[in-house]
Order: structure tokens, then sequence, then C-alpha cells
């Protein structure tokens, strides 16, 4: 690949030599017609290679993409998404069309006058209009999905999380059984205690400490979002989830994981992409990767920023609830 | 303005000069000072990017202390990042491009002897050389420069403890930033002021080209929304200082709780953005304005839609100070201040449509003359089209929580406003040099340049709006951690090999800028039989700008190919004919 590179270097440093001498020999300063003739064949070989750059982008990497949503709500933003996506698709296809080949069309030609075609209401009244209308729909569709994203009501008994993030590590707590998280604030931690629970706060001699976090599937997931120093962001890409960690306050985020990471693993798109990934890791020597759901940190937080990661594991919600039950409280965890 | 025959040393002249002629220059080579630096650093973390294990003794060459054996620390690469976004937002793309043209074109656009006041502009010079000198000096500190993202949020921007960068690097930084401020203030202030007051006879503002509409509402922009980030900037000051409050709360950071108790970094992102969205802007609607100008003239016809073109204008920058909550859909505000931002966001794209239209049609049958400011003009329209309709994915608030600082965002920024604009400051260059130097660019080497920038910026930025809808976050040192974006890895080589390419074309436009202001063939009066007033000054300099009477303006600037005149452009200082009607 290095070599690739710097072949590619002395191409251009090359022809960037050769061009600059050129410079004493030509003088050349304004277009003439030859020069309209050939840039305007240019942009539009240069359109050619546009919409090939697009059409094989989609094409190659499609496979890189994340797979389906693994929540209900990410269902629904995937939807917005391919619209959305689709509408982009077709006004960049047309404009980018009449741009380029406006441009080989109407290359300047010796004696030719140009229209003079100063205004019209119509046409501008048309493009305000269009878009207008257009972009309205989006909004309020938008909106609707926002507003169904954004819901952390409890009014579905869904389960309470706490996320809680760290220079460069990630931890969690469960509400327990009362499903209410004590309170906590980093002047209570201490020793084991490193998320800052309260323990004179009833509420938190239930409340689960863990390092990995599990899900059920199909029951709404209310996360409460804390950070011990710096503005960090958890990142649920599969979900479709992400939010803020801020210090000194409590963000929030709710979604209803739809697939449990067994499912996920047999769907076909993450089956496809863990092909891709597993020829590349064969390749270099490196051990098969199996399909995790994963937790990352995405807001520049320090030097580890780029391996901030937790583990999330979607299961059935039995299997979900026995492996809870397992799992230490606070009291234990910290009276012991 | 009688007292512009005073005799001139060269300390006068081309150092503390107050003619705005030489200030423009002045900013254009800072600017492209700054911008050699701004790329240099974004080929370095591209090589991280791409091969993250790899020694290379460019990086051993450049880095010094910051580097093990060739290859770079985390620390350096994430000021690296901050750094490069810092130079190219403020120091290239505000200073390099506004400075330069509004100082070139206000006055000799509107037909005025000077900037309304000559001494301020060059404070304003010296304030933004000043605040690039530290900047600089900023990255040879003990600890690195600043490294908490060009957003700066703290408390990763006040706590040395999370990160190296913020002890005296952020500093500099700040300091370098509040000087900068007060610098782009001075100008904004002088051009708005220049524009209301010092148009020749006949220059209606419905006479202005747009070019001027922009700089002027541009200006107008920066007044509003600069002097927000520098109070955020003395209140963060403060805070790393004085022990205040106002961003910090609740931390635990190296064993022991800080102090800071009540404040909080979503006010800093506040009012961060409250000047960060506006300031897309201020890059933005200058470029629009030179593309304007370019375009029209180079497609030898009227503007299309002159009106629409300043209503645009102008209702894009009152959008842009009421959009900066789209910044911060996942910052923990309140949801139904996130529809809000969504709605105003996504208006915006209206009149941006218009112009993207607007200038389409002005080329539809034209005569278009393939200079190479015109070429630059296209590539911006094609640019800016690209990079704005994925803002319609961002601006979205549902749409953004999947995408937010990841690739597609940087993407996204990236052609709508990086190289949007430094594609409007070539096309500027190219087009105004010889109105700065006398002299002209070389054409061919102006075209190399565009075609290989043009692909490469497209091979750099197309793929990489896939790289983050694979889910990868921006300012990753390296993706090695996750085997899940293995298979991202290749795709990040192609974007670097592009950047490497996109990099290496710019030493050509170099080149061909610095060798033609001594070697470039000299210029006629008005090479590109262009309508606008700054043609109908002699080429060799004068201060005052016209060695007699400022001539009046009789039409608007955009009388290209109107019917019944003899040729195919009538400059504005040509009275109208007979029975002609004004446009």
């Amino acid at each position: 690949m290095t070599a690739l590179l710097y072949v590619l270097l002395a191409i251009v440093l090359a022809v960037a030599i050769w061009q600059i001498t050129s410079i004493l020999n030509l003088k050349g300063v304004i277009a003439t017609e030859k020069d309209n003739n050939t840039q305007g064949v240019l942009f539009a070989a240069f359109g050619i290679f546009f919409y090939g750059l697009m059409i094989f982008s989609f094409w190659k990497y499609s496979v890189i993409l994340l797979p389906d949503a693994a929540s209900i709500e990410g269902e629904s933003y995937d939807t917005l998404y391919l619209v959305t996506m689709l509408l982009i698709l077709v006004v960049q296809a047309i404009t980018q069309f009449l741009l380029f080949y406006f441009a080989f069309k109407y290359r300047g030609i010796k004696g030719r006058k140009a229209v003079f075609y100063a205004d019209s209401h119509k046409l501008e009244m048309i493009w305000t209009i269009i878009p207008a209308i257009t972009l309205s729909g989006l909004v309020l569709y938008g909106l609707f999905v926002w507003n169904d994203v954004m819901d952390t009501s409890d009014a579905e008994n869904p389960l309470i999380v706490e996320v809680y993030a760290k220079q460069f590590q990630w931890e969690a707590r469960y509400a327990g059984e009362d499903n209410e998280l004590g309170l906590a604030n980093v002047r209570n931690i201490k020793g084991i205690n490193t998320m800052g629970v309260d323990m004179t706060d009833k509420n938190a001699l239930d409340d689960v400490p863990v390092r990995e976090l599990r899900l059920p599937k199909g029951r709404k997931v209310i996360f409460k979002f804390r950070s011990q120093d710096v503005l960090h962001s958890a990142y649920m890409p599969h979900f479709r989830a992400q939010m803020n960690c801020v210090p000194g306050m409590v963000t929030q985020f709710a979604f209803t994981p739809s697939m449990t990471t067994e499912e996920m693993r047999l769907n076909d798109k993450t089956i496809a992409k863990v092909d891709g990934i597993n020829k590349i890791r064969a390749e270099k020597g490196e051990a098969p990767y199996i399909f995790d759901y994963l937790l990352l940190c995405n807001k520049i937080c320090g030097a580890s920023h780029y391996n901030m990661q937790m583990k999330i594991v979607v299961q059935e919600e039995a299997d979900f609830n026995a492996w809870l039950k397992d799992q230490k409280t606070m009291v234990q965890v910290v009276v012991q | 303005m009688s007292d512009h025959h005073h005799k001139e040393t060269f300390v006068t002249k081309y150092i503390f000069s107050q003619d705005h002629k030489m200030i423009s220059k002045q900013y254009l080579v800072t600017g492209i000072f700054m911008g050699i630096i701004g790329v240099l650093m974004s080929m370095l973390f591209r090589l991280q990017i791409a091969w993250p294990d790899h020694s290379f003794t460019i990086i051993e060459a450049f880095l010094g202390r910051h580097q093990d054996g060739g290859v770079m620390s985390p620390d350096i690469y994430l000021a690296l990042v901050t750094i490069h976004g810092t130079i190219m937002v403020f120091f290239v793309l505000t200073a390099g491009l506004s400075g330069t043209f509004s100082n070139l074109l206000i006055p000799l656009q509107i037909g005025a002897r000077d900037m309304a006041s000559g001494f301020l502009n060059m404070v304003s010079y010296w304030l933004f050389f000043l605040s690039s000198v530290i900047m600089v000096t900023s990255l040879f500190v003990e600890a690195g420069p600043a490294s908490a993202g060009w957003t700066i949020y703290p408390p990763l921007s006040a706590l040395p403890q999370a990160i190296p960068g913020s002890g005296m690097g952020m500093t500099l930084w700040l300091i370098s930033m509040a000087i900068f401020i007060a610098s782009s203030l001075l100008g904004a202030l002088n051009y708005i002021v220049t524009v209301l007051n010092l148009r020749t006879i006949g220059m209606k503002m419905t006479r202005l080209p747009l070019t001027i509409w922009a700089f002027f509402v541009t200006a107008i922009i920066g007044v509003v929304s600069f002097p927000v980030l520098l109070s955020a900037a003395l209140l963060l000051i403060f805070d790393r200082s004085f022990g205040t409050s106002f961003f910090l709360s609740d931390i635990f950071i190296q064993g022991e709780v800080l102090h800071y108790q009540g404040g909080s970094p979503v006010l800093f992102e506040h009012l961060f953005w409250f000047l960060g969205h506006p300031e897309v802007y201020i890059v933005i609607l200058p470029a629009m304005g030179i593309v304007s100008e370019i375009i029209a003239c180079n497609s030898r016809k009227p503007i299309f839609g002159y009106r629409a073109m300043i209503g645009s204008i102008i209702a894009i920058a009152f959008l842009s100070t009421i959009v900066w909550g789209h910044h911060m859909f996942v910052s923990g505000m309140n949801p139904f201040l996130g529809s809000v931002f969504t709605f105003t966001t996504l208006l915006i794209a209206i009149p941006s449509a218009v112009k993207a239209f607007n200038w389409i049609t002005t080329m539809w049958k034209g005569n278009i003359q393939m200079n190479p400011a015109m070429l630059f003009s296209i590539g911006f329209v094609s640019t800016f089209i690209s990079g704005g309709l994925t803002g319609i994915v961002l601006g979205d608030s549902a749409l953004d929580i999947n995408v937010h600082d990841t690739y597609f965002v940087v993407a996204h920024f990236h052609l709508v406003m990086g190289v949007s604009a430094i594609y409007g400051m070539f096309a500027g260059v190219y087009h105004w040099f010889p109105k700065m130097y006398g002299r002209m660019m070389n054409k061919v080497l102006g075209y190399w340049h565009f075609w290989i920038t043009v692909v490469a910026a497209y091979g750099v930025f197309f793929p990489m709006h896939f790289v983050g809808l694979a889910g990868l976050p921006r300012r990753y040192y390296s993706n090695t951690a996750f085997p899940l974006f293995d298979d991202v890895a290749d795709v990040n080589i192609v974007i670097t090999l592009f950047a490497i390419l996109g990099g290496a074309a710019q030493i050509i436009f170099l080149a061909n800028f610095f060798i033609s202001i001594y070697k470039g063939k000299k210029a006629e009066q008005n090479p590109w039989r262009s309508n606008t007033l700054e043609w109908t000054t002699p080429v060799e300099h004068v201060h005052g700008n016209w060695p007699g009477e400022i001539p009046a303006v009789h039409r608007w600037p955009y009388d290209y190919s109107k019917p019944g005149q003899p040729e195919d452009f009538v400059t504005q200082i040509t009275p109208l004919m007979d029975g002609e009607e004004e446009s």
C-alpha cells in the first residue's frame, strides 16, 4: 500500500514539476475557444466520472453499512432515513446533471451571443415553493419520528438503566427491584463505589452495578446517562441511539430492543458484513470476529477516546431476568 | 480623503499600509501560509487514520517528541485535528477569504477611494497577524497545542488533567482567538460602514454587485455573532484560571473531586454554536458572492434572479442566527427545542436551493468562457449541492441521532463549507489576481490545479459518507480497537490517497500564484470583459484607486449580452442609451 502511495506521490510531483516549468513557455492566460471546448468536454467527462463514483460507492460500500436497526424506534428511523436519502439522491442526480450538462452544452463559441435572460418570477416561484412543500413534508415526518424516539415517559413499565461514563470506560447500573435508581453524585465516589451512589438513599440499595450491558428484547429501556469527568457520548449505532453524557446533569434516551444478539447474528446484512470483516482479518492472520452490539464513545474525551467501549447483549426477557437476579446489588457490593 | 498623496516609505507602503489593496494582499498571503499549515496537518493525520500502526519518517520528522518511532501519539492526533479545524475555519476561510476579498473589492466595486477607516483596517490585519503568530506558537509548547476539538467543549478544554493540550496550549488558543475576534470585528465594522456610506454617485444598493451584498451581509453576521464567542472564551478563561464554575460541575478526575459546582457544559455549547453556526455562513456567503459574480461574467449572461439572490443572502443570514441548536440534538437539550431547531434548519434549505437553481440557470444558454475562475465556480456549485443535500439528513433531529459526530458529518461539512469555500477562494484569486498584482495567472496550470483538486476532493469526501454510515465516530485516533470497523480500513486508505493527491495538487497553485506575481503576463485593464467598477481603475495601483474623479454609475452590474448593445458587456459606468431601459 505504501509503495502505491509513493508511486502516486512521485507521479503527482513529476506532473507538477513538468507543468511548473512549462509556465515559463506558456503565456496563455485567458480561455480561448479551444480551451472552452476542451474544458466543456472535460466537464461532460467529469459528470460521467461523478455518476460512476456515486454508483460505484453505493455498490461497493453498501456492505460496510450498519445492519438493520435492532430496536423498534430504530426501525422507524430507518424508514425516515430511506425516504430522505431517496429524495436527496433524486435531487442530486438532477441538479448535478444539469450543472455539468450546461457546462458542456453552452461552452463558449466565438461570435455566439448568450441569451439575455435575467429573471422569471414563475421559475423562481416554482423552485421556492416545491422545496418548501417537500421540506415541510420532511419536517413533519421527521418531527413525528423525533417525538416518538425521544419519548422517555414510563407509561409501559420500562426498564431503567443508568449508563455511566468516565475516561475511558463505561459502567452501568440497573434500578433493581423497585425500578428506581438511587441518588448519586461524584462526591460519594469511594473505593468500590465507583459511580458515587448515595448509599443513604434507600432506592440505591437494590441497584445493580455491572460492567457489561444486557437488555431484554421487547421491553422499553430508559437510559439515564451521567459522566464523572468530561463530555462523553453514549453511541449505540445498531439501535440508532445516541445521547451525550454531561458532567453535572442527567440526560436520557429510550428504545425498545427488537432483536436479540443471537437473532442479529443471523440477519442477512450482519452475515454479509461479518463475512467481509473476517475475510480481512483472515488475511492479517487475526482471529475471526463474532458480531456483538456495542456502546461506543462518540464525543472527543481524551487520549483513549478511540477505545472506550462496552459490549451490549440483548436477550429474551426471561433469560435477562434470570441473569439480572444473579448479579450482586449495590448493598452486597459495597458492604461486603 | 485628500491626504492620499502623502509621501510613502517602505514601511507605510508594504508593512503598516492603510491601503485596502495592500491589506487585502497581506490577508491573502497570511491566509495561504496558514492554509499550508492546516493542509499539511490533515496529511499527517490522514496517514495515521489509514495506516494506524505504520511507522512514517515524515511523522518522525514533523512531530518530534509527540511520536514514537514514526507513529504519532493519540494526544497529538487530537491536537492535529483540533488545530486543522481551527486554522481552516477561522484563519483561512474567515480571515483569508473574507479579509482578502472584502478588502480588495468593497472600495473598488462600490467606487470608493479606500475603506472608511484605513487605520482600523490596518489594525484589523495586524491583530489577525498577531493571532496567527500566537496560534502557530501554540504548536510548540511543551505539552502540545489545544486538543479538545475545534469546538473546545469544556470540561475537556478546561482540565489539563483530562488532556495535556488543555494546559498552555489551550491558553494560547483562547488568547489567539480573542485577538482574532477583535480583528474580525474591526474588519466587519469597517466593511459595513464603507458599503453604507462611501458608494459612488448612482451606486444604489440595488446596483451593487452580489459580491458586495455578500460581504456586507457577512460582516453583519460577524458583528452579531462573534462577540458571543468572545464571551464564551472569556468565561472559559475564568473557569480555567480563576476557579469560576460557568461551564463545570460535579467533576471527579484522577482520584479527586474538583470544587466546581453548578455550571453546565451545555451552556458553553449554546454560546459556541451561537457563533459557530453563523460562522459557517460567514465562510460560505463571501464565496457565494464571488461565485455569483464569476458565473455571470464568464457565462456572458446576467445573473439569474438578481433580487432573489439578494433576498436569499438576507434570508440565509437571518436564519443562520436561529439554527445553532442543530449541533446539539443529542446534547441533552430539551427535545422540544430540538423540534424548533429542526424546523428553522430545514427552512434554510429553501434560500440555499434558490441560489443553486439560479446559478445553474445563469449558465443556461450562456456562452461560457472556461477560465480557471469559472471552473472553480462550477466546482463550487457542485460541491455546495452535494454537501448541502446531506444537510437535510443532519438538520433533521431524528436522523441526526445516529449520524451525529460520525464521519458522515465530517464529509457533509467539508463538502458544503470546506471545499466549497476553498473553491470560492481559488475562483476569486484566479479572477482578481490581475487586479491585485497587475499580472495574470497561467491558465494551463489553473486547469491542472482544478481538475486534480476536484477529482481528489470528491474522492476524499464522497466515500467518507459511507464510513460515517458504517457508524465510525470522528476523532478516533485509530479504528483498530473495534473489529466492527475492520472493513472500513480499506475505504480510509482510498480516502487518504486522494487526500495526498489533493494536497499535492495545491503545489501547482502555489507555484502558479507566486511565480505569476513576478513573471506573469502583464494584465490588461479589463481582462475578463467585466462590467464592474474595479476594472475601470488603472492596472498599476494608485492610492485612492482612480487617478481622477470617481466615475458615476448608471446601471446594474449584470448587463451581459444585452440586446442592442455593440459588445457582450456594458460596464456600470456606461450611461443608458437613448430609449434603453434599465434591467
